[in-house]
């Protein structure tokens, strides 16, 4: 190893942050592709279950849903997390109240053409949120407006920008990042960056 | 079909700082001695690789500042505000440190001086970074290929290589002006971005059938190539190397 | 800002894998056809993997992931690359 004398590199996890992550104060933009610009009124939230039906929600749908302050830690798996982030939005027990499944796994998708794929109990008993609010303002595009997926409990490229439903199965199919070497999970305090960590 | 450049999987190697020479408030340029060096076309470009005391790394892609002719290789790093790795590059390091780096790459934004046809070169801040090296490559090779640089600067004290650009500009094949966005010297009335009517007047025209160079940040090099490709150059005589802050630690 | 840089910047990671400059290379698009060099295609670095995408579609023309012990090459979005014969 050929140190650089001088160099120190952001600052390293504290004992408040996951393992092999640093804190940052800004919100960094991740972005494998365009930004999609959604108007609210095309908006649409679909849910397939593995029978084959489907739920929608359009805009004016999700904010008649009774909502939810959320202050969370975020960890994302390139190693920066953002601490006590302020959201707004509907727990998923409150969208998927409704809907009949037995299914194991959520495959979620977004505009723009992004996958993450979660065990469904992942996103259940007050653990996961469609987000539609960041820091009192409406979220950015950048940031994954009008509405993302909020799973801060798991690596944030689970927490899917510009979502816009997800298809309920009993086999578990992966995701954008999952299918190209990420982990199927994503725990950040067990480090799960890659498949087979 | 361009041949391609480099044919040999890369690996890291350390380089040692011979010498650093400050070009602006915010731009450095370093001399590097870099034991095997395979030599590079003007315009390939190479990734540095630092690594903290505890393992911690971080990797960015640079521009070659230099022409190749056997000796030292030159990077000019300007520092990004809240960057990682470009204030290290800009501030810490010094004459005698070693350096990892991996290279050159990129066998696409280059000139060969047995290319045919003129050259134009439109540079946007650092961005000029390897274009200085295509213009360092013409002289060397003594190429009477006619070359023109468009460089766009804030004001007169962010630019680079004064004193290299202006003796790069005696040669009677190389045409450089400055184009000033925020505050121009005294005696130069214009100050703006690169508009349609600057290209109209200052460039080659599509049918001098140049092959144009474009480097800047992403928003630079989008702007000008639209212009380019309005006053009607060919899409595929233009080539663009964008850069921005990007990379995360690996 | 979400930006986007040339398939240039893409030269140093696609150099740990082939012996040849991919960048250099003709590509055509799986999603639209369109063909071009790899050095003009977008390319998104600030993501937890490298991602070049089609200028004309924005189809993703390849992915690269490097994990603690191995790196992930998804060329499933060209339906070629095309390269001199040496």
């Amino acid at each position: 190893m050929v140190v650089s004398p001088g160099f120190t590199g952001r600052r390293r996890s504290g004992t408040e942050l996951p393992p092999g992550q640093y804190l940052t104060h800004e919100f960094p933009v991740l972005s494998a592709g365009p930004t999609p610009q959604i108007r609210t009124d095309h908006w649409e939230f679909t849910v397939a279950t593995e029978s084959g039906e489907t739920y929608k929600w359009d805009w004016k749908a999700l904010l008649a849903l009774p909502a939810e302050d959320i202050t969370r830690d975020i960890h994302c798996v390139t190693r920066w997390s953002k601490l006590q982030t302020e959201w707004k939005g509907v727990s998923l027990d409150t969208v998927l109240a409704d809907v009949e499944t037995a299914a194991d796994y959520a495959l979620v998708h977004s505009y723009g053409g992004y996958t993450t794929n979660l065990p469904l109990e992942d996103l259940l008993d007050g653990q996961a949120w469609i987000a539609y609010e960041y820091d009192g303002e409406p979220i950015h595009p950048e940031h994954g407006g009008p509405a993302r997926l909020l799973v801060p409990h798991l690596y944030f490229w689970k927490s899917a920008k510009w979502v816009r439903g997800m298809v309920l199965s009993d086999s578990e199919d992966l995701g954008f990042w999952e299918t190209a070497g990420y982990h199927e999970y994503g725990d950040p305090w067990k480090e799960q960056r890659y498949a087979g960590d | 079909m361009e041949r391609t450049a480099v044919r040999r999987r890369l690996s890291w190697q350390v380089a040692t700082v011979a010498d650093v020479r400050r070009e602006t408030a915010t731009a450095r340029t370093i001399v590097l001695d870099v034991p095997e060096w395979p030599g590079h076309l003007a315009g390939q470009h190479l990734d540095v690789r630092l690594t903290a005391d505890d393992g911690y790394r971080a990797s960015r892609s640079y521009s070659i500042a230099s022409a190749w002719s056997g000796g030292q290789i030159e990077l000019t790093v300007e520092e990004v505000e809240d960057g990682e790795v470009s204030p290290y590059l800009v501030e810490v390091l010094k004459p005698g440190d070693p350096l990892e780096l991996r290279g050159p790459v990129g066998g696409w934004f280059v000139w060969r001086p047995e290319q045919e046809g003129p050259v134009q070169l439109i540079g946007g801040g650092s961005g000029v970074v390897p274009l200085r090296a295509i213009l360092r490559a013409h002289a060397e090779a003594a190429s009477t290929t006619p070359v023109r640089l468009l460089y766009s600067v804030r004001r007169p004290t962010s630019v680079i290589y004064v004193d290299d650009l202006k003796e790069l500009a005696s040669s009677d094949h190389v045409d450089v002006r400055l184009v000033y966005t925020r505050e121009a010297p005294d005696g130069e009335p214009r100050v703006g971005r690169i508009d349609a009517e600057l290209i109209d007047q200052l460039a080659f025209t599509p049918a001098d059938e140049p092959t144009t160079y474009v480097c800047g940040p992403t928003p630079f090099v989008e702007a000008v190539a639209d212009l380019l490709v309005a006053a009607g150059h060919d899409p595929a005589r233009v080539r663009t190397e964008r850069f921005g802050p990007t990379g995360g630690p690996q | 800002m979400t930006t986007y840089l040339d398939g240039n910047a893409a030269a140093g990671k696609l150099s740990e894998i082939f012996a040849v400059d991919i960048t250099a290379a003709v590509t055509r698009c799986d999603g639209c056809g369109q063909t071009g060099v790899f050095a003009e295609t977008r390319l998104y670095l600030d993501a937890p993997g490298m991602v070049a995408r089609c200028p004309g579609c924005d189809h993703v023309l390849l992915r690269v992931v490097t994990t603690s012990s191995e790196t992930y090459v998804d060329l499933r979005g060209l339906t070629y690359l095309r390269l001199p014969t040496p």
